[in-house]
């Protein structure tokens, strides 16, 4: 255009002119419409910056007191922990003496430990006291047994060799001439009794049974052996038989059957029980009138007077001497019998319920 | 001829087996098993009786005499006829069966299988006191091999005949009840429960006092095997009120009575700390240790872990142990004893004792009783178990010990094992104490100390330096080997100063 407009100079600067007048209302509202949309782009970029702007700076304030928040918080936190730790320390120190005292008074006392302590030791010298004396009363009493068994046995010897005693004309050999006083033995065979030669039966054949039998150990006794006769002894006069004859027919074992011995329910057991049983009951006397001439030998099993005949020291006189009852009144009184029951009154009325019309009075 | 048969197989009974040894004589008997047999049913009762009591005598001799009796089938009809017969048959019937079980358990099953519990039961339940014990001790020697025959035993309803026998007045029925029951009892706390329900427990606690010793020791017997299973069955015979009775028991003039006495109060004390205190307050530790005083050998055994047992449980109770005087009988045990296992159960219970605190340590050591333990653990000729427990007791005690003159004679001898705990125990006494480090050196201890070789950074190296630490330099040097061989090479290489 300018090119166009330059070659046309000369001549067509006023053409050129004319022409920029007809573009100049154009122009105008080029200017105008150009000025306008500028302007309306500069006030939205304005804005725009201003909202940016205005965000930066709201972000920047905001992020600074997040930032202080963060400092405020961090401080008062450490302020306030700081606090309490003070706080709980003063009771943690108050929570410690109680717990030191508490477990020293009731769980780890050191005093009443040491009282149990000396209270065992007390009572230990006390259970050791006791059993002591326990044992010591233990050993007394088999002491006692031994020296029982020696004593008995002493004795037992002494009756069995009475023959030993002396005499007046021989000394025995217990009491030697020689000797100053006699021996004790001597002295035991003179207090002592000649044994009997029947001893008494030792074992009773109910343990024999408890103790032997379940160990099985002795065998069951199968009696064999006769009962043999004494030695020695003169043959009586007169037209008796064998005294060994005698003795085994009198002394035959029994020989029952089978079934009798082993039953325990066997008649001949009953009846014997039966026999026996009354003759307990029935005597008056528990000793059976005894021989007279054993009277002096067995002297302690003497004649004893029933009961209603003895009176305290002596045998009474009633029964032998009198019969009839001296002091009658000592029997008799004025009093009559006292009731401790009250009669019954129904019976009061026994024989008074309808009149007397008919009876004697 | 009854008589004649009669007297011919009595006369076999009068050679009895027990003068027979020889094996060719048993095979002759096996075969007299085949002719006694038929005896069994003979017409006439004595014959019948005499025939089982040589069965029985043959049964009770020999194993392979009971087996034979066994395979010949005679069982059978020994328990089938049983019921019929007097009180002399059962008697030896039931000697027959007990004499069988006896030997071995499969002999006691054949004899529960061919059904002898059902009639045994019916033999206690008789009048006569000599069946009954028969009966007791058949289901004695059945019950004695496993818990599986003893449960059969139960099973037959034995236990309240049982019962019943004890409070029977004969002393020998009352002996072997007591001895069945302590029997059955023993397997499993099921069994021993059962005992218990049938209440047996009153009744032999009420026997204690009784005078016969055979009698106690089977009553002791049979309330530990009661006891011994649980805390609640122990609780059981404690509220029968045993104690103090028990303890008179300790004072008995038979061994056996004083070891079974031993053994309950032990297996009481075992199970809890109350019942330990139970026993302490009764005096029971002061009895139990008289015991182990006075008696020899495996007898002390039960009191030594009475004690033990006692003292582990709190320190309370070891101190009580130890105020009673408990440490020297055992320390009097650990030397004289021969026997292994009492020595290694003596040891255990100063162990016990002395790992508590200090003081208990020290009690311990005072009585002299470390170097002994040391030697024990030392000797070769101790078995395993028995240095084991010497060991294991050294290092509780010395663990706690701060004693230290009871410490010093150790460590010229210790072995390396034991010596890091005593080194230990003086590291950490050592620091605190000058007089203490004062003795140490005098008595040649810190010598000893420099001449144990350790490894280098090893726990015993720790502790010798922690030693060395608290004394100065000079003394140190002083005593460590080889110093004065080093003062004299600086003696020849040092110039004279003219």
């Amino acid at each position: 255009m300018a090119a166009a407009s330059g070659g046309r100079e000369e001549g067509g600067s006023m053409a050129a002119l004319a022409r920029l007048q007809e573009r100049l209302s154009e122009l105008r509202e080029e200017y105008f419409l150009a000025n306008r949309s500028i302007d309306e782009d500069r006030k939205i970029k304005y804005r725009a910056a201003v909202k940016i702007q205005s965000w930066f700076r709201g972000w920047r304030v905001r992020a600074y007191l997040r930032h202080l928040n963060a400092m405020v918080i961090l401080i008062q936190k450490w302020w306030r922990g700081y606090r309490c730790r003070k706080h709980f320390r003063k009771m943690l120190e108050i929570q410690k003496r109680w717990r030191g005292y508490y477990v020293r008074k009731y769980i780890h006392n050191y005093y009443a430990l040491k009282k149990y302590l000396q209270a065992v030791s007390v009572n230990n010298a006390f259970v050791r006291s006791e059993l002591q004396e326990y044992v010591e009363m233990k050993e007394n009493e088999e002491k006692m047994k031994d020296l029982e068994k020696k004593e008995k046995e002493k004795k037992y010897q002494a009756r069995k060799m009475h023959y030993l005693l002396s005499t007046e004309q021989i000394a025995g050999i217990y009491n030697s001439p020689f000797r100053k006083s006699p021996d004790p033995m001597e002295l035991l065979l003179r207090n002592s009794k000649p044994l009997s030669h029947r001893r008494k039966q030792v074992k009773s054949p109910f343990a024999y049974e408890l103790y032997d039998w379940p160990t099985c150990k002795k065998p069951p006794a199968f009696v064999t052996a006769l009962p043999l006769p004494p030695i020695g002894r003169q043959k009586p006069q007169g037209p008796f038989r064998d005294t060994a004859e005698v003795l085994w027919q009198r002394y035959k074992p029994l020989e029952p059957t089978l079934r009798v011995a082993e039953s325990i329910n066997s008649p001949l057991e009953k009846a014997r029980e039966g026999i026996k049983r009354e003759e307990w009951r029935n005597p008056i006397h528990d000793n059976e009138f005894l021989p007279f001439s054993s009277y002096h030998k067995n002297e302690d099993e003497k004649y004893e007077p029933s009961l209603c005949k003895s009176g305290k020291y002596v045998r009474e006189a009633y029964g032998t001497k009198h019969f009839r009852e001296v002091y009658p009144n000592k029997w008799i009184a004025d009093k009559d019998f006292r009731t401790v029951v009250p009669s019954i009154f129904l019976f009061e009325k026994f024989g008074k319920t309808y009149s007397r019309a008919g009876q004697i009075v | 001829m009854v008589r004649n048969s009669q007297q011919c197989y009595s006369s076999a009974n009068f050679i009895s087996a027990e003068h027979l040894d020889f094996l060719h004589v048993l095979i002759t008997w096996k075969s007299v098993v085949s002719l006694l047999r038929p005896l069994l049913l003979d017409v006439v009762p004595s014959v019948r009786q005499t025939a089982a009591l040589g069965l029985g005598r043959l049964a009770d001799y020999n194993v392979d005499l009971a087996e034979a009796v066994v395979k010949a089938g005679i069982l059978p009809q020994l328990v089938r006829s049983l019921p019929e017969e007097n009180r002399y048959y059962k008697k030896t019937a039931a000697f027959v069966l007990r004499a069988i079980a006896k030997h071995s358990p499969q002999l006691a099953q054949a004899v529960v299988q061919s059904g002898a519990l059902e009639t045994l039961v019916i033999c206690l339940e008789d009048f006569d006191p000599g069946v009954k014990e028969g009966a007791c001790w058949a289901f004695d020697y059945i019950a004695r091999h496993n818990p599986e025959l003893s449960q059969a035993v139960v099973e037959a309803g034995a236990v309240p005949l049982l019962v019943l026998c004890i409070q029977e007045p004969e002393i020998a029925l009352k002996r072997i009840a007591a001895s069945t029951l302590s029997d059955i009892s023993k397997h499993s706390p099921e069994l021993a429960q059962t005992v218990v329900d049938a209440g047996a427990i009153a009744h032999l606690a009420q026997m204690i006092p009784n005078p016969d010793a055979k009698l106690k020791r089977q009553v002791l017997s049979a309330l530990s095997q009661i006891a011994k299973h649980s805390v609640d069955l122990a609780e059981l015979v404690v509220e029968a009120e045993i104690f103090p009775v028990v303890l008179t028991c300790l004072k008995d003039s038979d061994e056996y009575v004083k070891k079974n006495g031993a053994t309950l109060i032990r297996e009481i004390a075992k199970h809890s700390p109350e019942l330990s205190q139970l026993i302490v307050n009764s005096g029971g530790v002061a009895a139990v240790i008289d015991c182990i005083g006075s008696c020899r050998g495996t007898v002390r055994l039960p009191g030594i872990m009475m004690l033990g047992y006692v003292a582990a449980h709190s320190e309370n109770l070891s101190m009580a142990v130890i105020v009673s005087k408990g440490i020297p009988p055992l320390c009097a045990c650990l030397i004289e004893e021969h026997e292994d296992h009492i020595k290694a159960a003596a040891a255990w219970a100063l162990g016990q004792i002395g790992r508590h605190t200090a003081e208990h340590a020290r009690h311990v050591a005072g009585a002299n009783v470390l170097p002994t333990l040391l030697d024990i653990y030392v000797d070769t000729r101790s078995s395993e178990d028995l240095k084991m427990k010497a060991k294991k007791a050294l290092k509780n005690i010395l663990q706690k010990c701060t004693h230290l003159p009871a410490l010093e004679p150790l460590l010229h001898d210790a072995p390396p094992s034991i010596m890091k705990h005593i080194i230990g125990q003086f590291s950490k006494v050592l620091p605190h104490d000058s007089k203490a480090r004062r003795l140490f050196v005098t008595t040649g201890g810190l010598k000893k100390v420099q001449e144990i070789k350790a490894d280098a950074g090893s726990l015993l190296q720790e502790y010798i330096n922690a030693i060395n630490n608290c004394y100065p330099e000079e003394i140190v040097r002083f005593y460590s080997p080889g110093y004065s061989e080093i003062l004299l090479e600086r003696v020849e290489s040092y110039q004279p100063v003219l």
